[in-house]
């Protein structure tokens, strides 16, 4: 396992030493210092992708959109934040204040946890988990919570139809998500998020031990999970569309409907909290897909020609830092989010595209389409690996 | 009531699969995004660029000055009386020179104010004009109430290109309007 203190630091004493010392025989410093980062990293995302959203839908409809603050508008979010955050904080008198307070952080503490089992980089995680997908879906799940215990406790009507048809639409649709992303694992044969990035190095299983490498380096760009479950994928983005509540599913919300559904008696830096929880989910769910269908920090063999490069850059420029082991952390925490923030990108660009599905077609299509549809390809995935690995 | 029943097209299998119309829909806005949606760039960025407005606009009512810059209100307070919202309040004073009055307060109230324009049409001395000025802003009620001062500066703001903006020339246009509609300008000098 790298370090991120150089070899040099171990035999140098004092300080350095403790803090090596710490590093290697101590696995929570590192994990301390990765959910630093990644909990500074979520919000400053969040915002970001707050302001493509607004910048992105306003093209889309041949507007501007927020161009004044910053450059094209960029720190409209840290004003929009600041704004939230002076905000008289109204608490209406008919609410049922102990659950009406709880909502909020409800919703925004799961998709950060769940963030935790998220593999960025080869050494870059915070929790190694051999039920890596599970923890992280039994994680995610506790967000409904958030919206239809907000929808009740807000003791008015809007808000309680969007509670109630957001516990129906996230449960119904986490089945679907469970199943389709069982296929992946039945390949792996493991539960582990690391083992799953892994294995999208292997190549195609031709045989007992036998991969279509063979064939030449080009098949590496059919390595990622997304060519051998497509219908897989297909259903886990749409079952994740529904489960983050973004159109064409945002029954909870669903504006036109609800006014602001489960959130119309929130205000000030409680609306501002859900308003993070749902895009973390995003983040989340856009993470879970990346490594689930998208190779992870893999790039078609390419990182690892990188990974030499830094690596010998950073071995050249060793101080009391392992330079090369940050290196190569950041080149993959680099390929990771670049990967995810192209699909929270597509996000965006369906939200401004796609009408809202009615209530009924929306659990008719969970119910009736997806789940016989993600049962059926577990059940052809399971005959295609026991034909390839010879029963 | 006779009833038409009409037969429903049989959907394809593409078209049910739904997956086809989205991709088309995600081509469609992303043309759009790009800027080939076809009313891309429409937007006015508003406290840079504005409205050419007509000759016509009535905004906030201005007083004006004649060319040898004196007032040429004289405080006979028939604009005060017309006003609807009586918005204008004025309170008159004596004056040496040509004329013997001359407002001490010509106050309007903007947030009264239904920019109807009356007062111009009624103004016998061509003294206020409505301005093309819109942007009304203020941080409390007494601010939003515009003295002499603030209506004078208002009033440089008309041009004198010849149109209704012409600040100093009401009747001669007036006049000259009416013999080119053919109507007879001496009609009311005879009966004086």
């Amino acid at each position: 396992m790298h370090t991120l203190l150089a070899a040099t630091a171990a035999d140098s004493e004092g300080f350095f030493a403790w803090l090596n010392a710490l590093f290697v025989e101590q696995t929570w410093p590192r994990a301390l210092l990765i959910v630093i980062v990644v909990g500074l990293t979520v919000p400053g995302l969040v915002s970001a992708l707050v302001w493509a959203e607004r910048r992105g839908s306003a093209l889309i409809q041949d507007r501007l959109g927020p161009n004044r603050c910053g450059p094209f508008g960029m720190f409209q979010s840290f004003a929009d934040l600041a704004k939230f955050l002076f905000k008289e904080d109204v608490i209406p008198g008919h609410v049922n204040k102990p659950i009406y307070l709880l909502a909020p952080a409800i919703a925004v503490i799961p998709p950060l946890v769940a963030l935790a089992f998220v593999p960025f980089g080869a050494n870059v995680f915070i929790a190694d988990v051999d039920t890596g997908i599970l923890a992280a879906f039994a994680v995610t799940s506790l967000h409904v919570y958030a919206i239809s215990l907000g929808g009740w406790a807000s003791n008015s009507k809007f808000p309680l139809l969007g509670g109630v048809r957001a516990s129906a639409q996230m449960i119904s649709y986490e089945i679907a998500l469970g199943l389709s992303a069982l296929g992946v694992f039945i390949i792996v044969g493991d539960l582990r998020l690391i083992s799953v990035v892994e294995m999208q190095t292997d190549g195609w299983m031709i045989g007992a031990g036998e991969t279509l490498r063979s064939a030449g380096d080009w098949t590496r760009l059919f390595d990622w999970n997304i060519f051998k479950q497509p219908l897989g994928a297909l259903i886990f983005m749409i079952a994740g569309f529904a489960e983050t509540n973004r159109h064409p599913f945002d029954m909870p919300e669903a504006e036109s409907e609800l006014a602001a559904g489960f959130h119309a008696e929130y205000s000030s830096m409680k609306f501002a909290l859900f308003f993070l929880g749902e895009y973390a989910a995003m983040v989340v769910f856009s993470s879970l897909f990346v490594v689930l269908y998208l190779g992870g920090w893999t790039l078609f063999g390419l990182e690892n020609v990188l990974s030499d490069w830094v690596t010998s850059y950073g071995a050249e420029n060793a101080g009391w830092i392992n330079w090369a082991s940050v290196a190569e952390g950041f080149l993959h925490v680099g390929i990771f989010f670049s990967k995810t923030l192209v699909l929270l990108l597509f996000f965006i660009w369906v939200r401004w595209t796609l009408p809202r599905f009615r209530y009924d077609q929306l659990m008719r299509l969970g119910w009736v389409r997806l789940l016989p549809l993600s049962l059926a390809w577990l059940v052809v995935t399971v005959i295609g690996v026991a034909i390839v690995r010879g029963l | 009531m006779a009833y038409v029943k009409v037969k429903r097209r049989e959907l394809t299998f593409a078209e049910r699969m739904y997956l086809p119309a989205i991709l088309k829909g995600l081509s469609h806005t992303f043309k759009h995004f790009v800027g080939a949606g076809g009313r891309a760039g429409v937007t006015m960025q508003y406290p840079e660029e504005k409205w050419e407005l007509p000759n016509f606009y009535r905004g906030v009512p201005a007083l004006v000055k004649d060319e040898d810059g004196r007032e040429k209100c004289v405080a006979c307070s028939l604009c005060e009386f017309v006003c609807p919202p009586r918005a204008i309040s004025i309170i008159p004073q004596e004056i040496e020179g040509v004329v013997e009055k001359a407002p001490e307060v010509f106050d309007i109230d903007m947030l009264r104010c239904i920019f109807c324009g009356y007062c111009e049409e009624v103004c016998p001395e061509e003294a206020i004009f409505m301005s093309k000025e819109y942007e009304i802003c203020g941080t409390s009620r007494e601010e939003l109430v515009y003295g002499k001062s603030k209506l004078y500066e208002i009033g440089l703001t008309l041009g004198d290109d010849g149109g209704v903006t012409d600040a100093t020339k009401k009747w001669e246009r007036l006049a000259r309007e009416q013999s080119e509609q053919g109507v007879d300008t001496h009609q009311g000098a005879d009966t004086e």
